[in-house]
């Protein structure tokens, strides 16, 4: 099985080991920062020309997750899109791509702070999301319940018998949950890093993404933590 | 002949000098084109490399960059200056000696560019960096000599590669300059000597006296060394004992971990206090320069070293070179027993330890070789194209170029000079348009086309080429400081640095080694390690990564050899016996022939491979075998690589091995299993770098840490994915193969072979087998193995929380391939 089922405020959800979370009881999908457009905008920003394959990578993954859910719904947490200008310069065949597969979804844009305002694509656009008894935006809030966002691209690292091992991970706390970013050019924030501090309890979880994902306890980091180990 | 200019010669005569023949000939060739000088450590390389500059200058003295001089090593150019400056002042010339590396001020840089020094010394990153600016036409239109020194340390790597890139540009810009390079002895000066050229001219190579040959010798022992395993801490002992006897002895070491740990168990047997220091590359540059000066003074009696000190700084009284474990490589043997007596004509004396029984072999036939004056070389392919590609860049910043022009440019650069039009045309595509087959960037073209020369689009990026420029990449580390006793902040002694990934495997209490110290991980405070001496007396992490060598071909090809006699009298006799139940037992291996063990040991299958191609090549092999091991149903479960054999353990023995050794098969297994693999990954990241896809990682952007910067690993899956025909993973593919990989050397063992291959099953351990046994570095089969381990361990993590008081994992630091 390619996803780990768990239970988040009373409510029963699978986190999938390509980044998705489906929330079965809704036929809702949920993915969170997408980046799409991403190279563009670096090109654009800097004038590195990295390889311009990000967005077909990151939607060929959607695509595949789409085609086992078939989902009522679909949210995207924001970050959909790397800026709002790379949502209009997307490569015609990735446009054609993505507005077919929003074909028969309820498909909602949460806005994030990469992309806030209207989009170049249908869909309905949202700054948040209610749905009871969840709650659905991009950046968390520090005192909320049953919410679920992304924006911080949460990753985990584990020493497997001499093997290192980092990886995106969902985490999971009493109050909340934060995706790991789906998109194919995103980088990730260690679990340790003072950011999410504010954020872990005493039950924390990770869920680490890969071929079969699983749990693991997160443990409060006292401060002077840092995150190593960016490439 | 050629004469010295009157104030020249009378300095000479008034110290009593006479000029070396060498020097001489340097002298009347001041007018060639090009001239590669060999000449051995302390045989006046310096002086003859600028005698023709200082003569030109006393002569006609003028205005203007007159010599640039290049060198590996930032302490080498501000050494050179300080020799310089000497003679100069005394002969009475009014010159500007300066230098310009990294270190050199923002102020100063700017001055030199404006109203450059006579003489300039710098590295080759610096003067590429020069001639990425505007004004490098006007800054050197005038210089008349470029003086290359340790030109055969830079030849070997990519460093060189972009010096002689330079240079093809600077002689555009100077069209009568000349070249002048000063090596060490080598064993193919014609290799250096086209390296070097101006292509299609051809160097003069001058050849000086190699002085006396070396005394070297294997230490002799008390106690015999290990089975295996290379710190040869069983020769401590021997070692003071020759400390003691001698002024300033070397101790030089194949890696950092390893010159750690003998020295903190030579001062553990140092009970006479004896002075001892350590250098190595990973020290804070404080530490280094400290025991560098005490060298100088005289007051240190030895030094535990890497090939950090390789490179001919001029030191003190060295008069003894201890090599700790086998040399792996004979040219580098030589020229480090070239430190030991410092003066020319007096003979440099030498001691080998071998670290482990089998080295004891490796030490006798590297003695052999440097009596014979057979050292080694594997021969330098063409010039790695990310190289040219960052060039290409370069050229750009420093303003619009042809492109044809350019092409003929970089084909007189020796390591270019095969280069193709297609092969230059991809390079410049690449770095214009990114180079995809998906056309995405035509409105972010990094170089555009105007009126028939190349530009850069945005003028700005010019700043950001500069800031890239460089073949080194440096592993990532982070620096190792002591704790401030009080306060926050990073204030403590620095100690060196550690890589990032042995630094993400510590916890609060751990301990290590690290500039000869035990030290105690307290803690990570803005990217810098914190730690407290430790009274510990044993480190519980004793190492962290180095590079390791390969022993070469030629070494190998002369251990073989060794196996072949009757007897071996040379040998101790604990070595000789050995060999001998080797050879009543089983089989020595031959030249020309595969040698095959198999034999059961603890309920496992055990296959050895005594294929003697290095390392690297050893590693690659195991791979290769295992997988196709694998399919044939074997079920290996591991093995471990040394420079001389693989061993495979698994359920069920190799019963047929011909098909395996094919070197078809072998390269359709490769093509298979390079696709996922750690050293393509680095190596991509590596050439990514150079050729200027991504930005270097400087420190300030790691430190901010954001989850917006992404792995590189991540860029290569997509390219495969998407673009598997781009330049970038063809590079990636062509450097993969020389450097870790090194698969040249797997397919010249099979073609020395050629199917000759002896498969002896035995019941039990082989005596040449048995150490292999306890090598470090076995490598486990993987598969799905990872998701097993992550769900065990998940499992694990959970059962230790539940506890009051959790287990901690066992740290364990291994290589990620």
């Amino acid at each position: 099985m390619n996803f780990h089922a768990f239970d988040f405020a009373g409510t029963a959800l699978r986190a999938y080991g390509s980044g998705g979370l489906y929330w079965p009881a809704e036929e809702t999908l949920i993915v969170s920062d997408l980046h799409l457009g991403k190279s563009e905008r670096i090109a654009r920003r800097s004038g590195q020309l990295l390889p311009p394959y990000e967005t077909r990578d990151t939607l060929v993954q959607l695509d595949a997750l789409l085609e086992q859910l078939a989902p009522r719904r679909v949210i995207c947490l924001g970050d959909s899109f790397d800026d709002l200008e790379a949502s209009h310069s997307l490569p015609e065949e990735d446009q054609v791509t993505l507005t077919q597969m929003m074909i028969g979804h309820d498909w909602i844009w949460i806005e994030g702070n990469h992309d806030p305002g209207p989009l170049a694509f249908g869909g309905t656009h949202l700054d948040q999301l209610q749905a009871p008894p969840l709650t659905f935006r991009h950046i968390a809030e520090i005192t909320t319940e049953a919410e679920i966002s992304g924006h911080f691209h949460p990753k985990t690292r584990l020493f497997l018998r001499g093997r290192n091992v980092s990886r995106p991970c969902f985490l999971v706390t009493q109050s909340r949950l934060i995706m790991p970013a789906f998109g194919t050019y995103t980088g990730g924030l260690s679990l340790d890093h003072s950011a999410f501090e504010p954020f872990i309890d005493d039950k924390s979880f990770a869920i680490v993404t890969g071929r079969a994902p699983c749990a693991v306890p997160v443990r409060r980091v006292r401060s002077g933590g840092q995150a190593v180990g960016f490439s | 002949m050629t004469g010295l200019p009157s104030k020249i010669a009378d300095w000479f005569a008034g110290k009593g000098w006479a000029i070396h023949p060498h020097q001489q000939t340097m002298l009347n060739l001041a007018d060639a084109p090009s001239a590669l000088l060999i000449a051995p450590t302390g045989g006046g390389k310096t002086m003859a490399g600028f005698l023709p500059t200082l003569s030109d200058l006393s002569e006609n003295p003028g205005d203007g960059l007159h010599t640039l001089y290049v060198s590996p090593l930032k302490a080498l150019a501000a050494d050179i200056k300080r020799n310089l400056r000497k003679p100069a002042d005394e002969i009475g010339l009014d010159i500007r000696i300066e230098d310009r590396t990294g270190d050199t001020s923002y102020t100063q840089k700017r001055r030199q560019r404006a109203d450059p020094p006579h003489i300039l010394l710098t590295t080759p990153e610096s003067l590429a960096l020069l001639l990425a600016y505007e004004d490098a036409p006007r800054m050197f239109a005038g210089v008349k000599r470029i003086v290359i020194d340790e030109i055969h340390a830079l030849a070997e790597s990519k460093r060189g590669d972009q010096l002689m890139l330079a240079l093809s540009r600077l002689q555009s810009l100077a069209p009568d300059l000349r070249r002048v390079g000063l090596s060490a002895t080598i064993e193919d000066p014609q290799a250096i000597a086209d390296f070097m050229a101006c292509h299609p001219a051809q160097p003069q190579i001058v050849t000086a006296d190699p002085g006396p040959d070396p005394d070297i010798q294997m230490l002799r022992t008390e106690e015999p060394p290990p089975w295996a395993g290379g710190g040869g801490k069983y020769a401590i002992p021997a070692v003071l004992d020759q400390v003691r006897r001698h002024n300033t002895t070397l101790i030089f070491h194949n890696t950092r971990a390893q010159a750690e740990l003998f020295f903190h168990h030579l001062w553990l047997a140092n009970e006479d206090q004896l002075p001892i220091g350590i250098h190595h590359g990973a020290l804070a540059k404080e530490q280094r320069l400290k025991v560098e000066q005490a060298m100088v003074d005289g007051s240190l009696k030895a030094i535990v070293c890497t090939g950090s000190l390789d490179l001919g700084i001029d030191w003190g009284d060295v008069d003894l070179v201890i090599q700790i474990g086998a040399p792996k490589n004979v040219k580098r043997l030589v020229q480090r027993i070239g430190r030991a007596n410092h003066r020319y004509n007096a003979p440099s004396k030498a001691l080998l330890v071998p670290a482990n029984r089998f080295e004891i072999v490796e030490c006798k036939a590297a003695l052999d070789a440097v009596k014979a004056y057979d050292l080694d070389g594997e021969p330098k392919g063409p010039g790695p194209r990310d190289v040219l590609c960052q060039h290409i860049l370069n050229c750009a910043a420093a303003g619009p170029f042809d492109a044809a022009t350019l092409y003929a440019e970089v084909t007189t650069a020796g390591p270019y000079r095969e280069l193709s039009p297609k092969g230059f045309e991809e390079c410049l595509t690449y770095c214009a348009t990114g180079g995809y087959a998906l056309r995405a960037y035509d409105r972010y073209q990094r170089l555009v086309e105007k009126s028939g020369k190349w530009q850069l689009r945005d003028p700005r990026a010019a700043a950001q080429i500069r800031m890239n420029l460089g073949t080194i990449i440096d592993t990532e580390t982070l620096k190792v400081r002591l704790k401030a006793r009080r306060g926050p902040g990073s204030g403590g002694a620095p100690l060196g640095e550690i890589e990032e990934g042995f630094a993400a495997t510590l916890t609060q209490g751990d301990t290590f080694l690290i500039g000869g110290q035990i030290v105690k991980y307290e803690g990570l405070n803005e990217m810098t390690v914190q730690v407290t001496r430790s009274q510990a007396d044993k480190p519980r992490i004793a190492t962290f990564l180095g590079t390791k060598f390969a022993t070469s071909t030629q070494l190998s090809n002369r251990i073989i050899e060794i196996f072949q006699q009757d007897s071996w009298p040379e040998l101790p006799n604990h070595t000789a016996e050995w060999l001998m139940l080797q050879r009543e037992r089983s089989r020595l291996p031959e030249p020309g022939r595969l040698l095959i063990e198999s034999f059961p040991r603890d309920g496992r299958a055990n296959t050895v491979i005594y294929g003697f191609a290095g390392r690297n090549a050893m590693q690659t092999l195991g791979l290769l075998v295992t997988q196709r091991m694998e399919e044939q149903g074997l079920a290996p479960l591991g093995f471990v690589a040394t420079d001389y054999a693989t061993l495979i353990w698994g359920l069920d023995p190799l019963k047929d091995p011909e098909p395996i050794f094919d070197l078809e098969n072998l390269r359709q297994g490769l093509e298979h299993w390079l696709a996922g693999n750690a050293v393509m990954k680095r190596t991509f990241r590596a050439s990514a770098i150079v050729a200027g896809l991504i930005d270097r990682m400087t420190r300030g952007a790691r430190k901010s840490g954001r989850q917006a910067t992404f792995s590189s690993d991540i860029l290569y899956d997509t390219l495969r994915k998407y673009d598997p025909d781009h330049l970038m993973l063809a590079i990636t593919r062509e450097e993969a193969m020389k450097g870790l990989i090194d698969f040249g050397r797997v397919e010249e063992m099979i073609i020395r072979t050629q199917g000759r291959i002896d498969l002896i099953e035995l019941d039990r351990v082989t005596p040449l087998a048995a150490p292999l046994f306890l090598e470090a570095g076995r490598v486990p089969i993987k598969g799905l193995a990872e998701e097993r381990l992550l769900a065990e361990e998940a499992d694990h993590l959970f059962a230790d929380a539940a506890l009051p008081d959790a287990v901690t994992q066992p740290k364990r630091w291994a290589v990620p391939f």
